[in-house]
């Protein structure tokens, strides 16, 4: 896979992040040179391995339907870079 | 030309846990904003989500009832997006292998039975809420990771009616497995519809609607009314449609479009790794189908089967399972085989104190013995029907036993002969004419003088026991 420019654009985007041209540059590289390297796993014959989505051989962790202790709400907030009473505040999204 | 309309529908449901889906934090929508969160449904960095067996069993549960077939290996994904009322940046939900595929749902709408497909039933987290202020938004998270399932149906209903009954249905279903309150104007069910025309017997699909925003039945309903007209409007003038989401005002009765801000969605899903993937073997499903109770379904067939009740009657009556047990319990305490009696109470006299009420057959204050010998008073004749329907009001109303109510009001039907004979008496003395014309053999004479004697017994009388003395005595003499 070819990383171009508008790709990273797109993807800088999707992950709200504001890159500067030569960041842009720079990062397409960065990014193709690791997908190359990632991309030495497509030799490999996996013809006979299932498709995982879990790294660890394990199934249904599963927990109890009871509750534990909560934060308290002071808690909860007090790394909030914005609050108001016990809520979080955020820039107004709907006009 | 004429067009077809094509809707899928898109059903949330909050299942009604003790706790939230991937943490202990109990789930209490009365509490006070931010007091239900913990560092994994807060999103924080090195907590680990853990799935709540309960919902899981919930789910399946679910997905059994609308005979979905469970997938042995499923898994959740990341949906990735940013909200401020998605703490993680990521939602918690299932892409590709979702818990379940493949159900239906058998619904009765314009006089037809049609089975709906149900595509997939998928386990999700919920959001956090949001308050809108005049500067900001306010986030209280109490909401967060509160487990739902997505239930999502084929495009397989095809008008406004059609979807109100389906998801009356899934409600009703769902009320049986008493999983989710399935309340709408409280959140705990929401609907989006897909909606989209094609002219009448083209194959494809027309370009789509998704529609937000409805918080009632009703309102799912007027949206896709509302739409229907809209999108016939596009066709007629030739113009084309494009694929956009659409928010219901339900004060405004229409739909808006909501300005496309990014183009295609990108959610980006991959497997969590945080969570393990799941193996829903067959002992597993037999185990939680062991659970179901019984289904609207099942019981509509045994109400049929057992108390010998219309399938339409029998389609009342299960229609709500509190309705249904209560109806259940009034039709076993009622003596004998034959419950045909007490079903036409049941369907009769008490549905309609409910409708004028405006409450659930229930919820009707009465008690199921007292109604058992209310209509008893009937069958032995001790009073009219008619005046059993004015005892039911007043039962409900004031909770008296049937037997003072009919005390106090004078209602006892008069079956005893020697009373009856006086007034029989004096009505052959003052309808002559009416007696000569029943001896030469008119029957509505009879029916005449039944009447003459109920208007001078102040409609006490017992009219069956009446007409059969008059007969006796003017064939005798
Ligand atoms: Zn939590």
């Amino acid at each position: 896979m070819s990383i171009d420019k508008k790709t990273v654009k797109d993807v800088a985007h999707l992950a709200r992040i504001e890159l500067q041209a030569n960041e842009l540059e720079k990062l397409s590289r960065q990014l193709q040179d690791i997908l190359g390297f990632i991309d030495q796993l497509s030799t490999l014959d996996i013809e006979q391995v299932k498709p995982a989505s879990h790294i660890l051989p394990i199934n249904n962790v599963l927990r109890e339907d009871k509750p534990h202790v909560c934060l308290t709400p002071d808690k909860a907030l007090e790394n909030a870079p914005s609050k108001n009473g016990n809520f979080f505040s955020v820039p107004k999204i709907i006009e | 030309m004429k067009y077809e309309t094509v809707i899928g529908l898109e059903v949330h449901l909050q299942l009604k846990t003790k706790t939230k889906a991937f943490c202990g934090c109990a789930i209490d929508f009365g509490k006070i904003p931010n007091s239900g969160v913990c560092p994994v449904c807060l999103g924080f960095p090195g907590a680990l989500p853990v799935y709540n067996k309960e919902a899981l069993s919930s789910a399946i549960k679910v997905a059994l009832a609308f005979s979905c077939q469970i997938q042995e290996y499923t898994k959740f994904d990341r949906k990735n997006y940013f909200y401020p009322d998605l703490p993680k940046n990521y939602q918690i939900s299932q892409f590709d292998l979702p818990l379940s595929r493949n159900g239906y749902l058998d619904i009765f709408s314009e006089n037809k039975a049609k089975r709906i497909g149900i595509t997939r039933v998928h386990l999700e987290e919920d959001a956090g809420k949001l308050i809108h202020e005049l500067n900001a938004s306010l986030v209280d998270f109490n909401r967060a990771g509160v487990p739902l399932l997505e239930v999502v149906s084929e495009p397989d209903l095809n008008s406004p009616q059609e979807a109100f009954d389906y998801l009356t249905g899934l409600k009703n279903i769902i009320e049986y497995l008493d999983v989710s309150d399935c309340d709408m104007e409280k959140g705990s069910l929401r609907c989006d519809a897909n909606i989209s025309l094609r002219p009448e017997g083209a194959k494809e699909l027309g370009v789509k609607a998704e529609l937000k925003n409805m918080n009632s039945f009703k309102g799912v309903k007027d949206a896709l009314v509302f739409e229907v007209s809209r999108q016939t409007e596009l066709f007629e003038a030739g113009q084309t449609m494009v694929q956009e989401t659409r928010l219901w005002d339900a004060d405004k009765g229409l739909t808006i479009s909501m300005r496309n801000k990014e183009g295609a969605k990108d959610y980006r899903y991959f497997p969590d790794p945080d969570l393990t993937v799941f193996i829903i073997d067959q002992p597993m499903v037999s185990q939680i189908k062991a659970q179901l109770p019984e289904l609207p379904r099942e019981k509509m067939r045994r109400f049929t089967q057992d108390y010998g009740l219309s399938e339409y009657d029998a389609k009342i009556l299960v229609s709500s399972k509190k309705d249904a047990q209560f109806a259940e319990e009034c039709i076993q305490r009622y003596p004998g085989k034959d419950k045909k009696n007490i079903v036409n109470w049941l369907i009769g006299p008490l549905l309609s104190e409910a409708n004028f009420r405006k409450s659930n057959l229930h919820e009707l204050t009465i008690n199921r013995d007292e109604l058992i010998s209310l209509i008893g008073f009937v069958e032995d004749q001790s009073i009219s029907l008619l005046s059993a329907k004015l005892v039911l009001t007043q039962m409900i109303d004031s909770q008296k036993p049937a037997v003072v109510i009919i005390k106090e009001n004078n209602m006892l039907q008069i079956s005893d002969t020697v009373e009856l004979t006086q007034i029989i008496t004096a009505v052959i003395q003052e309808n002559e004419k009416s007696v000569s014309s029943f001896r030469a053999g008119k029957i509505n004479a009879l029916m005449f003088l039944v009447g003459q004697v109920m208007k001078k017994s102040a409609g006490k009388a017992n009219p069956k026991v009446v007409g059969e003395l008059i007969k006796r005595r003017l064939t005798d003499a």
